[in-house]
């Protein structure tokens, strides 16, 4: 076992998780209740990195961070070190990766509140942030909940984009899918395997827990399920 | 309040309703009047007009006033009741009362949850209650914070018949103690009739007829409001005379010359269009002519006939009308009567209820 690679990408997913959600939540609340126009082409762009392959997702952050782009030398130049091939690189592209993951169940949570609530918390005299707080969040939970999941979930499987952007620099950027690459490539299936059946039942456990809290969750409050 | 806009939904819209007074917005769907609460509410803005409530304006396009519903002091109940799912009944009252300090919050809705009779169950959540007892904790939540109107979209198309019943009475014992305008959208004319002291017709947005329930009901002021209260029985007419001294208006319908309270805006001659409810027309009586000596008295034809449960409705044929006279007789009377399609019979259409449409109501 690979374990300073399990650890990186854990720390990964965790880091990931905790920059993306603030906007996540924001944007999936916007989107959930905000029409514009424009909004499809929004929501369309958010998806593409779940249709698109990782290796060509991975090529363009390779190229719009890397050292020859103007985000890439900005960073250089207040970092004192390259995007590309280092482990903020990595955060920065796991991010974007993620977006689609984090967004649409938050989304779907927010949806998932009826308009006479939210109705009812301005009638309430209730502001902005006490309605976030006190009424929204607490009933889009399960979606917020599933976005967290299914973001640090993915992390911790992403092997593509993570490659591109940040090669197999052990300690660096060496996650933990790279290193069962890395053990089949050396024919070392055991290592391969055990690596694999250890993210297997950690995403079952994770991905069943979750599911499992949210039917509750509905169900407790009869709301409808996501 | 008075609005107006071109979009989404086209308004035209005028309401008034006083303290104390209970003020029913009736209509088809999508005639506007949830629009129109969610306007008195804040929830939703009109493209211009004006909202006045106890002299404060809420809204007023051309002074650039817009009001949040945060700042209008609302009660507004919707259809569903918009509880709050993960708060307890309790909890749900007191989330409306964060301008009291935290023991005056509580004392106040344990106050008001005991006034719509629902003091043991403060620590249900809204999946725990009937719907009856959800409305009633909306109700509670929107009166708790003292506002200055009452908004009650639909209050009673959730529940059923017999908690209905029940609501209504509540309401009416509720309102008593109501010193604030109520504004109630429904399309149910009985409710209306029950409940409100006011009523106002709207379709497509519009103000059709302003007046109380009877009013309204009674004397549609035209085509549109006749079919919304009900009015099957609408035909054309010609003014022949009017009649000052007895206070009636003479008017021919067909081969018939009939009579009705004296309308004398319209002139002799001119082309008018009547209606009559079901309930103002009466048929003759088996045993004894109890028509004889009353005016508007007619003989025609049963045309057909349908019998729905205890009630049978009949489409009668009047001489010289083509549009057939509706009324509706309980189902028994049907053989006592001798009736059946092709009948030969005698009708009165009751003065009173004789309405001409237009003019001046």
């Amino acid at each position: 076992m690979d374990w300073p690679a399990l650890w990186l990408s854990l720390q990964l997913g965790g880091l990931t998780v905790l920059l993306l959600m603030p906007a996540a939540l924001f944007a999936g609340r916007a989107l959930a209740y905000r029409h514009f126009r424009g909004k499809s082409l929004v929501e369309a762009l958010l998806a593409v990195p779940l249709v698109l392959p990782p290796t060509v997702v991975g090529y363009y952050l390779l190229v719009g961070l890397g050292g020859k782009s103007l985000i890439g030398q900005c960073f250089e130049r207040l970092s004192g070190h390259a995007l590309a091939f280092h482990f903020s690189g990595l955060v920065v592209a796991s991010i974007i990766v993620n977006i689609p993951f984090a967004v649409q169940p938050i989304q779907r949570g927010f949806e998932a509140i009826s308009r006479e609530v939210r109705d009812a918390a301005e009638c309430c005299g209730m502001s902005f942030w006490r309605t976030l707080l006190t009424v929204e969040l607490p009933l889009a939970w399960p979606g917020v909940l599933t976005g967290m999941v299914l973001t640090f979930a993915h992390t911790l499987g992403e092997f593509g984009v993570v490659l591109m952007v940040g090669g197999s620099i052990p300690g660096q950027t060496k996650t933990v899918a790279i290193s069962i690459y890395d053990r089949v490539q050396a024919f070392d299936f055991d290592a391969a395997g055990r690596m694999s059946l250890l993210l297997l039942l950690f995403s079952v456990a994770v991905l069943a827990s979750a599911a499992g809290l949210a039917r509750r969750f509905g169900r407790r409050y009869g709301l409808p399920e996501l | 309040m008075s609005v107006r806009q071109r979009a989404p939904i086209r308004l035209d819209a005028t309401l008034r309703c006083g303290h104390g007074q209970l003020l029913a917005l009736v209509g088809p769907s999508g005639s506007g009047k949830s629009t129109l609460l969610r306007m008195i509410a804040g929830l939703s803005r009109p493209a211009a007009g004006r909202i006045v409530c106890s002299g404060s304006v809420w809204f007023d396009d051309e002074a650039g006033i817009c009001l949040s519903p945060q700042q209008r002091r609302v009660g507004h109940v919707p259809q569903n009741y918009g509880l709050f799912p993960h708060m307890s009944a309790l909890g749900n009252i007191m989330a409306g009362l964060h301008h009291l300090p935290r023991e005056e919050r509580r004392r106040c809705a344990e106050t008001w949850l005991a006034r719509v009779h629902l003091g043991a169950v403060g620590e249900r959540r809204p999946a725990q209650l009937s719907g009856g007892e959800q409305q009633r904790v909306a109700i509670a939540r929107a009166l708790a914070r003292d506002p200055a109107i009452l908004l009650l979209d639909e209050p009673f198309s959730a529940v059923d018949r017999a908690t209905r019943e029940r609501l209504y009475l509540e309401l009416a014992e509720l309102r008593q103690q109501l010193s604030i305008p109520v504004v109630m959208v429904t399309h149910d004319l009985g409710e209306a009739l029950m409940l409100a002291d006011r009523m106002t017709l709207l379709a497509d947005g519009r103000t059709l007829q302003s007046g109380t329930p009877r009013e309204v009901m009674a004397q549609p002021v035209n085509e549109d409001a006749a079919r919304q209260v009900g009015i099957r029985n609408v035909f054309d007419g010609e003014i022949v005379r009017h009649d000052a001294a007895a206070g009636l208006t003479w008017l021919r319908a067909g081969a018939h010359t009939l009579v009705c309270r004296q309308r004398s805006e319209f002139a002799p001659g001119s082309r008018v269009r009547w209606v009559i409810p079901d309930g103002g027309v009466r048929l003759r009586s088996a045993v004894h002519d109890n028509l004889a000596q009353r005016a508007n008295r007619l003989d025609v034809r049963v045309r057909s006939m349908l019998t729905l449960g205890d009630e049978a409705q009949l489409a009668i044929a009047m001489d010289g009308i083509d549009a057939p006279l509706h009324t509706r007789i309980p189902a028994r009377l049907v053989a006592q009567l001798g009736l059946a399609p092709g009948t030969v019979t005698t009708v009165v259409l009751l003065q009173d209820a004789l309405h001409l449409l237009g003019g001046n109501v």
